[in-house]
């Protein structure tokens, strides 16, 4: 008999192998081969649904069959189930059907089914590394489509799809690129005479992983992004900056530009188009602020991460001096497919001036995290409670912070309003880069303000002053304010600290020292007893 | 800060002016490697930091002179950024997360149980607790990295047994 091996797929993300994955795909090829089976165990990208990793697929001829979470200890039982034999043999399907762990038919799982995965489409289906497997799911048609373009045909489809910057800032995609193509690299520098393409992948955010799992679980999109990119504007070389937290992704990424340039989808001659595009991944150092784009280029110079001065704009100035696209992971990563399938079909998704989809994060204290993309517009609600289940610890849902750090805490009075940049400016809330963080009823948010400015007290980049000093002068009202119970002192603090927080919201050179102020005074109003003081 | 010479050897020199022998070497051998890359001072440091552990002082002045920088250019930057350190690490980094997302699942009492059980292994140096601010596993909180191994939905006995394997 020459029938194909059965194929069981066990996530190689690192929050599955954060949880015991490597060892379940140890043990599950270890029993492959005690038991003589014609089976193999591969390695695939994560489904984002991570309360369910390891979540351990089977391929069978009714699709793929899925199991989770997997403790390594939970392996036997599996193979006592036949998960090893249900492509070979239809007649073990019942009995796996009846493990304890068995999820049903993944592609069918409620949290999976009900999204829009546009940009996520291949996560969990595909191999990481294979690019036969990319290939075969739609990768580099964006890239084709692009060559056969002009310049000005890929900015206009990026500006038609209304791709707004995934990174928080939800400047337009199009808009960067054009001004990047109108300009001129500068000649007579001591730097080449280029411009550049820089991927910010210093995804600092607590709360937020959807960049991580991109390039780690789907790398070839991000090198497919950030080549039309070049192709766009003109730019001939490209750096992708990840942080230090993320080896695991680093390494990945790495050995992604390795066999794409081998495959030729990266080098001096892209599909022997006769147009060059050459990538390279720099390790970040474990500074929050150079997530923003002025500091992420001055660290990229190989200084310290400071924040420039706007303008110049990186687009007319950046690394180097020279005209620079700088864009997040996901935005990157949205390119091929509105290239693909047409502006239209992207910007059909979404609401108002929020187009297309976005990658929200469910992180925290909810029973099912993981990642919902979904076109904008849904609600906080449907997100943290349809799809996440509420809390994980049972207990009721207290705060919400949406977009980050730097993202206020949400009041449930604002759980209906649809997620969109406009809509939650509007009340003073940041979508951000759609991390969603959920506290249940055990948290204090004054504690919570403290640590907002205590974190930008740490990670402050000290060139402008209401950042370097206001977030240490508030971390000390805070302490002060949660200390003292003398009414009077507590009004004069509160004062003090809305004033504070009014200087560096105004005054701050970055979103750092400028967006601290959000959580911070979303939880003095919305959980003004945390603060000990009567609503 | 004098600048070291790549000639001294003895043994009475390989203080603080002037570093080791093998120090110089390896500095050398990283500049070759990557010394002409474009903002190269981050791969410099990652490069070295990755084969001593740490980027230690005495090599501050190679760099610089290596890179055309000057030495307080270099120790601005091996000093701002959090991931660098000029001291040894202890043998075993347990770097824990303490934003937001995993303090919503006790991170905090994780980090106390962290530092108090193993409070005479940190001190002889055998293990080492940091803060960390996200991994990026905010959907299995909480987590930390051991010598950037990840591990996540923790609870103070797994970290134990974790540690307890790791030794």
């Amino acid at each position: 008999m020459s029938a194909s091996p059965a194929k069981l797929f066990v996530p190689q993300d690192s929050a599955a192998v954060a949880v015991g994955a490597n060892e379940v795909a140890i043990r599950l090829q270890n029993a492959v081969l005690a038991g003589g089976k014609n089976a193999t165990v591969l390695r695939n990208s994560s489904r984002g649904l991570f309360w369910l990793e390891p979540l351990l697929e089977v391929q069978t001829p009714q699709g793929r069959l899925g199991f989770g979470p997997v403790a390594p200890e939970a392996v036997q039982s599996l193979v006592d189930a036949g998960v090893l034999d249900l492509e070979s043999n239809p007649s073990a399907l019942e009995k796996a059907l009846t493990h304890p762990l068995c999820q049903g038919w993944v592609e069918k799982i409620p949290y999976l089914a009900k999204q829009e995965r546009l940009t996520f489409a291949r996560m969990g289906i595909t191999q990481p590394l294979s690019l036969s497997d990319y290939e075969a799911h739609g990768g580099w048609v964006g890239l084709r489509q692009a060559l056969a373009l002009t310049p000005e045909a890929i900015v206009q489809q990026v500006t038609d799809s209304g791709l707004r910057g995934r990174g928080g800032a939800a400047f337009p995609a199009g808009i960067k690129w054009k001004t990047v193509l109108g300009a001129s690299a500068t000649t007579g520098s001591s730097h080449p005479t280029q411009k550049y393409i820089v991927c910010n992948a210093d995804e600092g955010d607590s709360g937020t992983y959807s960049d991580r799992m991109t390039m780690e679980g789907d790398p070839y999109l991000l090198i497919e992004g950030m080549a039309i990119a070049g192709i766009a504007v003109g730019a001939t070389q490209g750096y992708v900056y990840i942080r230090s937290e993320y080896p695991d992704a680093v390494q990945q990424f790495e050995q992604a530009i390795q066999l794409a340039r081998a495959a030729g989808f990266l080098g001096p001659n892209l599909l022997g188009s006769g147009k060059a595009f050459e990538l390279e991944v720099r390790m970040a150092a474990g500074a929050y602020v150079c997530g923003e784009e002025t500091a992420l280029l001055e660290s990229l110079e190989g200084k310290r991460g400071i924040v420039r001065a706007k303008p110049p704009l990186p687009a007319i100035e950046g690394l180097w001096g020279q005209p620079t696209v700088i864009n997040n992971v996901i935005t990157l990563a949205s390119v091929p497919i509105i290239l693909a399938k047409g502006a239209e079909f992207y910007k059909n998704y979404g609401m108002g001036r929020s187009r297309g989809t976005l990658p929200f994060q469910l992180a925290g204290n909810i029973k099912n995290g993981g990642l919902v993309e979904k076109a904008f517009g849904l609600t906080l609600r449907e997100l943290v409670f349809e799809f996440g289940g509420g809390t994980a610890s049972g207990r009721p849902v207290k705060a919400i912070q949406v977009g980050g750090p730097l993202g206020a805490y949400v009041p449930e009075s604002q759980w209906d309003t649809p997620l969109d940049y406009e809509t939650y400016a509007a009340f003073g809330g940041v979508v951000g880069h759609g991390g969603v963080v959920v506290h249940d009823d055990r948290a204090n948010l004054a504690d919570l303000a403290r640590y907002a400015m205590a974190f930008c007290a740490l990670e402050s980049c000290g060139k402008c002053t209401p950042c370097r000093i206001g977030s240490t002068r508030g971390e000390e009202i805070l302490v002060r304010l949660q200390r003292t119970n003398d009414p009077q002192g507590k009004t004069q603090d509160v004062k003090l600290l809305r004033d504070l927080c009014d200087t560096m919201l105004n005054g701050s050179l970055c979103a750092m020292g400028g967006m601290t102020p959000y959580p911070v005074l979303s939880a003095l109003n919305h959980y003004p007893e945390d603060f000990g003081l009567t609503a | 800060m004098t600048l070291a010479s790549t000639s001294s050897n003895s043994p009475s020199a390989s203080r603080l002016d002037a570093p080791p022998q093998a120090l110089t070497e390896i500095v050398q051998s990283v500049l070759d490697h990557l010394g002409q890359l474009p903002g190269a001072l981050l791969p410099v440091l990652h490069a070295l930091q990755n084969q001593l552990g740490h980027v230690p002082k005495e090599a501050v002045p190679l760099i610089a002179e290596g890179l055309n920088l000057s030495s307080a250019e270099v120790h601005g930057v091996v000093s701002y950024y959090h991931h660098f350190r000029s001291e040894p690490a202890a043998q075993t980094v347990v770097q824990i997360c303490r934003a937001e997302a995993c303090q919503a699942m006790g991170s905090e009492a994780l980090w106390a149980h962290a530092c108090s059980a193993h409070a005479k292994a940190a001190a002889q140096g055998q293990v080492g607790f940091e803060a960390v601010y996200c991994l990026g596993l905010c959907a299995s909180s909480p987590a930390m990295a051991v010598n950037g191994r990840v591990y996540a939905r923790l609870t103070p006995a797994r970290l134990d047994q974790i540690l307890e394997a790791s030794k």
